[in-house]
Order: C-alpha cells, then sequence, then structure tokens
C-alpha cells in the first residue's frame, strides 16, 4: 500500500484495542502526508504519553515520544531549530489539554508552524478511564463514578481565543475529511489545530454504554453536522464539523529571524 | 471519469483485530468476518472500489486496488 512506506511494519500489529479510532487518525495522517507527496525526512513526529501519543513510534519520520503534556514543548524547540522541518503533533485529550493545557495556548498565542492533531476520545484511554477536561458533564469516568460535573472546553472555541490560525474539527466515521484537514493544515504556515472525536470503546464507550466501535462512529454521524447546516439551525446540540478558522498572521519562527537579523545588525 | 474497477481487495489477517468496522459501513456489504472474527471479502463482485474499507480501517488491514 502506498501509505506503508511511512510505517514501521516491524511494530504492526499495532497495540491499540479491536476498534480504537486512533487507528484510523493514523490512516488519514499518512494519507494526507502521501498526497502532499512529503518524504519522511521532511517531517518530525513529537507525541506526549497515552495511547493517542503511542501513534510516534508506528510512523517512520523523525519521531520524538517525549512526556506526557509537554509534546509542544518538544517541538517548539525543533521548530526553532530547524524552521524548515514540518512539525506534527497528535494529542490525546488529556495530553493537549489537561496537563498540556497550557503549552497548549502558548503553541497557539506564538502561532508557530506546528500541526496540532488532537484525538478526542474524551477520557484518559491509557490509564484506564478517567475524565478529562474534554469529557464533558454526565459522563462516567473511573473518577466520576456518579457522572462528571466539570463543563467540557470547546477545542475550536479554545483554540480560536488563543490565536490558532487554522482550526478543523471532525470524526473517525468522516475519514475522506481526516486527510483532507490534515493535509491543509500541514500547508498552513502558523498554528493549526485539527481536532479529531476518536471512539475509546475499551473505557469511554463501555462506561457510558455507547456500545462497541461501529455503534460509536454511527453516533459521531449523527451527532455532527457541516458547520452552519440547516440541521444545526433547527438542534443546536449538534457538533460542527469542517474548518473554522484559516487565516495569515505572522507565524513566530519568521518573527524569530527578523530578531536575529536586527541583533546582527543587517 | 470511468467507474474504477477492482484489481485487488487485499486484507492482512494478522492485521485485523475484527473490529467489523469495514463490514458495517461497506455500502456494498461486500465483508464478513469470518469464523475466528477476521475480516473476509465474501461478495467482491459487488465491490465498487469506494475503498471506504480501506480508509476507515483502523488497523490498516486493508488495500483496495482499482483500475
Ligand atoms: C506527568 C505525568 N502525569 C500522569 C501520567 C499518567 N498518564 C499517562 S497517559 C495519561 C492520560 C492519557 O489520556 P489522553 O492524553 O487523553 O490519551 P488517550 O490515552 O486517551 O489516547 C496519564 C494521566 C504520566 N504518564 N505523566
Ligand atoms: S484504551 Fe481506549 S484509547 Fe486506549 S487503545 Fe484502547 S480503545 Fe484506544
Ligand atoms: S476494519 Fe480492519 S481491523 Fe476492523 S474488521 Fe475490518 S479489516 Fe479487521
Ligand atoms: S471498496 Fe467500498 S464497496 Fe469495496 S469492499 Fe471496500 S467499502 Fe465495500
Amino acid at each position: 500500500m502506498a501509505i506503508n512506506k511511512y510505517l514501521r511494519e516491524r511494530f504492526f500489529p499495532h497495540l491499540w484495542c479491536p476498534g480504537c479510532g486512533h487507528g484510523t487518525v493514523l490512516n488519514g495522517m499518512l494519507r494526507a502526508v502521501d498526497k502532499l507527496g512529503m518524504s519522511k525526512n521532511e517531517i518530525v513526529m513529537v507525541s506526549g504519553i497515552g495511547c493517542s501519543a503511542r501513534i510516534s513510534g508506528y510512523v517512520d519520520f523523525h519521531t520524538l515520544h517525549t512526556i506526557h503534556g509537554r509534546a509542544l514543548a518538544f517541538a517548539t524547540g525543533v521548530k526553532m531549530s530547524r524552521p524548515e522541518l514540518n512539525l506534527i503533533v497528535p494529542m490525546g485529550d488529556g495530553d493537549a489539554l489537561a496537563i498540556g493545557g497550557n503549552h497548549f495556548i502558548h503553541a497557539a498565542r506564538r502561532n508557530i508552524d506546528i500541526t496540532a492533531i488532537v484525538m478526542n476520545n474524551r477520557i484518559y484511554g491509557m490509564t484506564g478511564g478517567q475524565y478529562s477536561p474534554l469529557s464533558g458533564q454526565d459522563i462516567i469516568a473511573t473518577t466520576a463514578p456518579y457522572a462528571s460535573i466539570d463543563p467540557s472546553f470547546d477545542v475550536v472555541e479554545l483554540s480560536r481565543a488563543a490565536g490558532a490560525t487554522f482550526i478543523a474539527r471532525t470524526t473517525t466515521y468522516h475519514v475522506k475529511q481526516i486527510d483532507d484537514f490534515i493535509k491543509q493544515a500541514i500547508l498552513h504556515e502558523g498554528f493549526s489545530v485539527v481536532e479529531i472525536l476518536t471512539q475509546c470503546p475499551t473505557h469511554f464507550g463501555r462506561k457510558n454504554k455507547q456500545g462497541s466501535a461501529v455503534d460509536m462512529m454511527k453516533l459521531y454521524r449523527d451527532i455532527t453536522t457541516p458547520i452552519g447546516s440547516k440541521a444545526k439551525q433547527e438542534n443546536p446540540n449538534l457538533i460542527e464539523r469542517g474548518i473554522f478558522v484559516q487565516e495569515d498572521k505572522p507565524e513566530y519562527c519568521r518573527e524569530y529571524e527578523k530578531i536575529i537579523e536586527k541583533a546582527m545588525g543587517s | 471519469m470511468a467507474k474504477p474497477i477492482l484489481k485487488a481487495h487485499k486484507i492482512r489477517s494478522d492485521w485485523c483485530k475484527g473490529c467489523g468496522i469495514c463490514v458495517e459501513f461497506c455500502p456494498k456489504k461486500v465483508l464478513e468476518l469470518d469464523e475466528f472474527e477476521r475480516a473476509v471479502a465474501a461478495r467482491l463482485p459487488d465491490c465498487i472500489c469506494c475503498r471506504l474499507c480501506e480508509l476507515r480501517c483502523p488497523d490498516l488491514a486493508i488495500e483496495v486496488e482499482c483500475k
């Protein structure tokens, strides 16, 4: 298969559970890279810790598997020293927005040219199903056995307010959007966020009685709608999919180059 | 554009984990799980080469080749 050239096949079959949406994100991400005709050597994937973060072990790019919540900090260092490389940072919802929330908003504020992929399964998969800042209210988790009372962040609104210049959302059901949005996010110069709703049948699905991976994907089909659709006007509870923000603003590494030039007196 | 014609539908059964995603969402109901819970292409002549099974498989176990 064309995308297999980007895989470390020796680690397959991968460790994710049957039906885990993270594999579909990997699948779509590789198709985006393939469609862009990128070579392995021009991509650096940096990940933290979580089931989602294991993705960096499976791709044959330059990869850094770092520490929980800090992937964007490591990626910022790589990008600042080698701005010609393309940085892709896949994160779980906990990794990105619980422990990593601070790095997330500041990377967005700087508009550094990194593609952040939030693999949002609304739970801590790897550690056994604790609730996350994206679980939302009325969700059962090991740390919320009677249901979570915490409201959830909205990844799109949070990213927008923090300054991200490309923001998109889709789900593992809508696979063609996965590679399309990731492709556009990679091409965009600035901080790009692609949120992908991805099923964790083992913890989120089981605890919240959402059934199998197939049932969870059908739910994504039924509870989402294209941005600004008529369905959304009729039912405000639907979650919008699509590209929310795409704008040009000064990129951090470019600004830094200017400061270097200024300091050198040229 | 001419309709794509199926050349080969390959399933790596050693990578397949039997989640049933490809089976459920194939628009032509081409696929099935066998007695070992592995995906198999049971009705290949019905395949319309849409590749949705390949794109959705979380285990990257499917490859659809079209002409
Ligand atoms: C500093 C630190 N704190 C906590 C942990 C334990 N830990 C490992 S993964 C994880 C959360 C995983 O959830 P998420 O990032 O949403 O990814 P998922 O596993 O759901 O893909 C936590 C809390 C850790 N490894 N390091
Ligand atoms: S625990 Fe959940 S997130 Fe982790 S591999 Fe299993 S299904 Fe995926
Ligand atoms: S989607 Fe992939 S892993 Fe799931 S049953 Fe089909 S071939 Fe197997
Ligand atoms: S390519 Fe489309 S029609 Fe053919 S088996 Fe896959 S999902 Fe079914």
